[in-house]
């Protein structure tokens, strides 16, 4: 063991101690006799900068700095699902047990529970030759989550011995016979939070993630291992977007950071999460969740590093070939945490106060998402990691740095805008300023297990879109009366397409999930509507009375029809041809 | 025995630089004793080696490095407190203001209390009528909640606060709020106007005054909200009360706290405010809410003025970020001589969704705040376009929508400071303005209730006879 150090510093979350030879970058220590947790980020000398994650009121020059020579982990095993950790991994209903209402300080805790005995089913057997990430059983943690135990990374070799039966995670399940002696394997691991967890290859994603908000699966889809980004002003929609996916996602496994954001948000998702089903495994939603709560209030230090316990957490699910996905509100705040770390350091500032490392911060975060063939000697594993962060730039200006750094490397954003928010149009995604880069990735995916003309409906009533922006300009000039009958139909079909298509209610409870096939049915109803009301136009109709069709009404209640009832959409096409046909006989 | 330094070696605006310490604790409570033997008080920002920073709350002014003597008393700043604090009134660092507003302290708290484990709250959820119907009807307030006024200098936010703090109550619940005021640099004048308020309609005796006026020391003003909230918790998690916190005006909070900034030759966030604004600002709005277990509740309603009534400089901003929604002022409104002008778009509740329908409010709530909004901004855009187009070019339906803003502004924002509306009223109001649009027209609201309430208002529109 290394000697102790001496603090000689403390200014806000970071200390400095000297007589730190011995220690390394990012190794943990216990900051005085509280035993705060920190983390070593800087070295001058003999001299260590620390990051502390709790506050540091009342601590002195003098005191003691104990080095424990690891670096931040996490600790992955059974017992993970359903958890609430702050950003170091600490569950907080553990704290709650033990410290009551208020985050003190110097709280330990054990990430998982050690004593709790989980069923462990063998897949391997005694004589099997294994490799790293090779499966030898799993633990049936929730009814919809197989949590397999993985062979260590770094460890291959002729399973010597594997139980069955119960254990605890300090257990040795297997044996593993290697070149250099036994290994006892046991179902908790430790990973240091920055370091990546490895896998065999990347692959370009190539399926379409759905998420049951129409405007993101018709307009800007997301692709399973993909990233997105929603940046916009506060009020706009950021958090409650990240928690409609959360909530009905098509992945298996979904890791919420609360970064630095309001405490009743997290209260709400888990108080919210064990009520909710999801739509395909009828099981509470908080049975595949993961959730990382460091709020606004909590240290900053540890809101720093809360965006890494979270991916490495996801990582270690795409490991045993799950879809996983990451929501992280909001990396802005997470940015801001290492500004004003850099700014203790007194690091040299670069953009808006921000160190220069920003960029490269936020690339190798994003970079960490993917679709990989996972490690493992045997077979062709696929698990997915997909990330969606929210930004939160200041005043809603998409100049600021983290919305730019973040936008260099994300293939999906969405653009929120305050004026959509104000006529409470949500969710309230730009869809002038909005794109997906991944449409051409999915296409052949969606076309094949969706509908053959699904993104030409969507290029359809995009250009709807576009053209409507155009004539309102015109509009604005000259009034409406200048518009032909067809720009009029245009502006109509637009104002369709985005009340009853575009605008999703997140609390109406038939509205808030979409899945796909109502979305195509009524995004088709809409276009034919269009067509059919256009023919009848060329025909020298009056576009007043189309303007007063009695089915548009039926229209724009399609989005409440029950999902176990979509067929009725179609009905609606019938209503539309009998409505015409008579305004023709007039 | 605490050690008494003599040491300072160099004064910087707010800040003392004190060398050759031994012991001395980030964050320490200071006891600065100038040569004509008056106390201020101070907090240590920083330690390096033997050297410390020191922030003086009562300021600078009249300290030499020669005589002047400072002791660190071993503990962060504390606010002594108990039942009897009800009715008294304190100064911007929680000392008694007068010989009557001295009590016998039960315990002391540390002012800077600790972050609620999110686990431990729970969700706030509790209608709180206000009687004002753009907050009940748009931007509902619940128990717990956190909302903001953003104002302008010269606009009535203090009076808006006070109506609401008169008025408000929990349907169907006779507990009252106790109220927690804390007067950040405002002037005299105006916290006369509160205490008045509360005189008159007997609130004064549940209330606690924190009181640090336009004349009293700036620096003192970090501390000061944290004392009135050290107030909040002890009443509402140990005493169980319903506490109502009004925080006012929470720029000149931020302007302290630049200046501290400043002094510290720190480098400077966007327009030269800290980088750690957001991190600090939220130390002090999210102590607000209730916890699992316990009947009390802390609900904030912080004012600033909005410099420049701009919503993006760095103290709305932030602020926004971090609260759940925010009341905003238009002062256009004001000039058109509306009251309360309540700026209903860019305002947002959001804890109303748990707070409003069903056996809160009424069932057709949601719906009809949904609809009120969507027509509302359409009736402005509407109201735009007559402006270059005239009013003759609009549409038959934009001519409605137009004719439906001008109502809307007239007699659902604007009531009057005396009229105290209940949520029935509010929301009858709604149906009743709606009612001029066609049947279809109302997108947002589900069949069943057109069918239940359009009726009732329908026949009531003179248009329609
Ligand atoms: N899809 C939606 N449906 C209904 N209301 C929404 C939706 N999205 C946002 N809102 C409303 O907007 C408010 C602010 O949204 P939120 O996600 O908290 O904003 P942000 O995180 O960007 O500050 C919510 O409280 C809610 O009232
Ligand atoms: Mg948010």
């Amino acid at each position: 063991m290394s000697k102790l150090g001496k603090i000689i510093k403390v200014a806000g979350p970071l200390v400095v101690a000297e007589n730190m030879t011995g220690s390394k970058m990012f190794d943990i220590v216990s900051v005085s006799e509280k035993k705060l947790m920190g983390e070593i980020i800087g070295f001058s000398g003999d001299a260590a900068s620390i990051q502390v994650y709790e506050e540091t009121g009342g601590i002195g020059v003098g005191e003691p700095v104990y080095p424990t020579g690891v670096p931040l982990t996490v600790e992955l095993g059974p017992g993970i699902i359903e958890s609430i950790y702050d950003g170091i991994q600490r569950p907080l209903n553990k704290i709650y047990d033990k410290a009551g209402d208020y985050i003190t300080r110097g709280v330990q805790v054990e990430a998982l529970d050690t004593e709790k005995k989980w069923k462990f089913e063998p897949i391997a057997k005694k004589g099997d030759n294994v490799s790293e990430g090779d499966f030898l059983g799993f633990v049936q943690e929730t009814p919809i989550i197989k949590h397999y135990i993985m062979v260590p990374f770094g460890t291959a070799g002729e399973i010597k011995s594997i139980e069955d039966g119960e254990f605890t995670i300090k257990d040795t399940v297997a044996c593993i016979k290697t070149k250099n002696g036994d290994v006892d394997v046991k179902m908790v691991q430790k990973w240091p939070v920055r370091e990546q967890r490895p896998y065999t290859e990347k692959i370009s994603p190539d399926m379409p993630l759905f998420t049951g908000q129409r405007v993101i699966d018709m307009f800007f889809p997301l692709a399973r291992g993909g990233t997105a980004c929603v940046p916009g002003p506060f009020g706009s929609g950021k958090t409650v977007i990240q928690h409609q996916l959360a909530k009905w996602v098509d992945a298996e496994v979904i890791v919420y950071i609360g970064c630095g954001e309001r405490g009743n948000e997290m209260t709400d998702v888990l108080l919210e999460f064990p009520e909710l089903v999801d739509p395909k495994s009828g099981i509470p939603l908080m049975k595949r969740t993961v959730m990382i709560a460091n709020t606004s209030n909590m240290p900053v230090a540890a809101r720093e590093a809360s965006v890494y316990t979270g991916i490495t957490i996801a990582e270690y699910f795409r490991d045993m070939g799950y879809s996983v996905a990451l929501l992280a509100d909001s990396t802005s705040r997470w940015a801001e945490a290492m500004r004003e770390i850099s700014g203790r350091l007194e690091e040299m500032p670069g953009e808006e106060g921000y160190p220069a490392y920003l960029g490269a911060k936020i690339a190798s975060f994003y970079e960490r998402s993917g679709v990989v063939k996972c490690l493992s000697g045997e077979n062709d594993r696929v698990g997915a990691l997909s990330v969606i962060g929210a930004v939160s730039p200041p005043g809603g200006d998409l100049s600021d740095p983290v919305v730019q750094a973040t936008l260099r490397v994300v293939k999906v954003f969405w653009s929120l805008e305050a004026n959509l928010a104000y006529s409470r149009h949500f969710p309230a995604i730009s869809w002038l300023n909005s794109y997906s880069l991944y449409i051409d990735n999915i296409s052949d995916y969606v076309k094949k297990n969706v509908k053959d003309d699904y993104f030409d409906l969507q290029t359809e009533a995009m250009r709807i879109l576009e053209k409507e922006s155009e004539l309102e300009e015109i509009v604005r000039l000259v009034g409406m009366d200048a518009l032909s009958a067809e720009d009029r139909l245009i502006l109509l079909t637009a104002r369709m397409i985005r009340e009853d298509f575009l605008h999703q209610n997140a609390f109406h409870e038939v509205d808030t999930y979409s899945p796909v096939e109502k979305q195509y049915k009524m995004m088709d109803l809409i276009i034919y509507f269009y067509n059919q009301a256009r023919d009848y136009i060329k025909l020298g109709a009056d576009i007043k009375l189309i303007e007063t069709m009695k089915v548009r009404n039926r229209i724009a209640r399609m989005k409440y029809i029950k999902n176990t009832e979509i067929e009725k959409i179609d009905t609606i096409k019938e209503e539309i041809n009998t409505e015409i046909s008579s305004l023709i006989e007039e | 025995m605490l050690k008494e330094y003599k040491s300072i070696v160099n004064v910087s605006g707010p800040l003392l630089h004190v060398e050759g310490l031994e012991g001395v604790k980030y964050e320490e409570l200071v006891e600065i004793r100038l040569v004509d033997g008056s106390i201020r008080n101070g907090k240590v920002l920083e330690v390096d080696g033997d050297k410390a920073l020191v922030q003086v709350f009562e300021g600078t002014t009249g300290i030499e490095t020669e005589k002047t003597s400072v002791r660190f008393l071993g503990r962060g700043i504390h606010m002594y407190v108990s039942p009897d604090i009800l009715g008294k009134v304190f100064t911007g660092l929680g000392r008694p203001k007068t010989e009557r507003d001295k009590i016998i302290p039960e315990k002391s708290i540390d002012i800077n209390g600790a972050p609620i484990n999110p686990y431990a709250r729970d969700y706030p959820n509790e209608f709180i009528q206000t009687g004002i119907s753009s907050i009940d009807g748009l931007n509902t307030l619940v128990r717990g909640q956190k909302l903001p006024i953003f104002s302008g200098s010269g606009l009535p936010h203090n009076r808006i606060a006070a109506q609401i703090a008169r008025q408000a109550a929990v349907l169907g619940k006779k507990e009252e709020f106790a109220v927690v005021f804390v007067a950040i640099g405002i002037t005299f004048e105006e916290s006369q106007f509160f205490i008045s308020d509360f005189e008159k309609s007997g609130a004064i005796s549940r209330s606690v005054l924190i009181l640090n006026l336009a004349n009293d020391p700036a620096i003192e003003r970090i501390a000061t909200p944290r004392v009135g909230l050290t107030c909040a918790e002890y009443l509402a998690f140990e005493l169980n009360m319903h506490v109502l916190v009004i925080l006012t005006d929470m720029t000149n909070y931020c302007e302290a706290l630049k200046e501290v900034s400043a002094a510290r030759k720190e480098v400077p966030g966007r327009r030269g405010y800290p980088g750690y604004l957001y991190t600090d600002l939220a130390t002090i709005y999210e102590r607000a809410g209730r916890i699992k277990g316990k009947t009390g509740s802390i609900t904030q309603i912080p004012i600033l003025t909005m410099p420049e009534d701009d919503k993006t400089h760095p103290i709305p901003d932030l602020t926004g970020y971090i609260t759940e929604g925010q009341i905003i002022l238009s002062r256009s409104l004001h000039k058109k001589k509306l009251s309360p002008p309540i700026d209903v778009l860019p305002s947002l509740s959001r804890l109303k969704d748990k707070g409003i329908g069903k056996g809160k409010t009424r069932e057709d709530h949601s719906d009809i705040f949904n609809q009120l909004y969507a027509a509302y901004a359409r009736g402005k855009e509407v109201q735009e376009l007559a402006v270059i187009l005239g009013e003759a070019a609009l549409t038959d339906m934009d001519k409605i929508y137009f004719k439906f803003a001008e109502n809307f502004e007239n007699e659902y924002v604007s009531q009057g400071e005396y009229e105290n509306r209940s949520i029935e009223k509010t929301l009858d109001l709604g149906w009743k303005l709606l009612s001029i649009f066609p049947r279809e027209e109302l997108k947002r609201i589900r069949d069943e209730y057109l069918d239940k309430y359009l009726p009732r208002f329908k026949k009531e529109e003179p248009g329609e006879s």
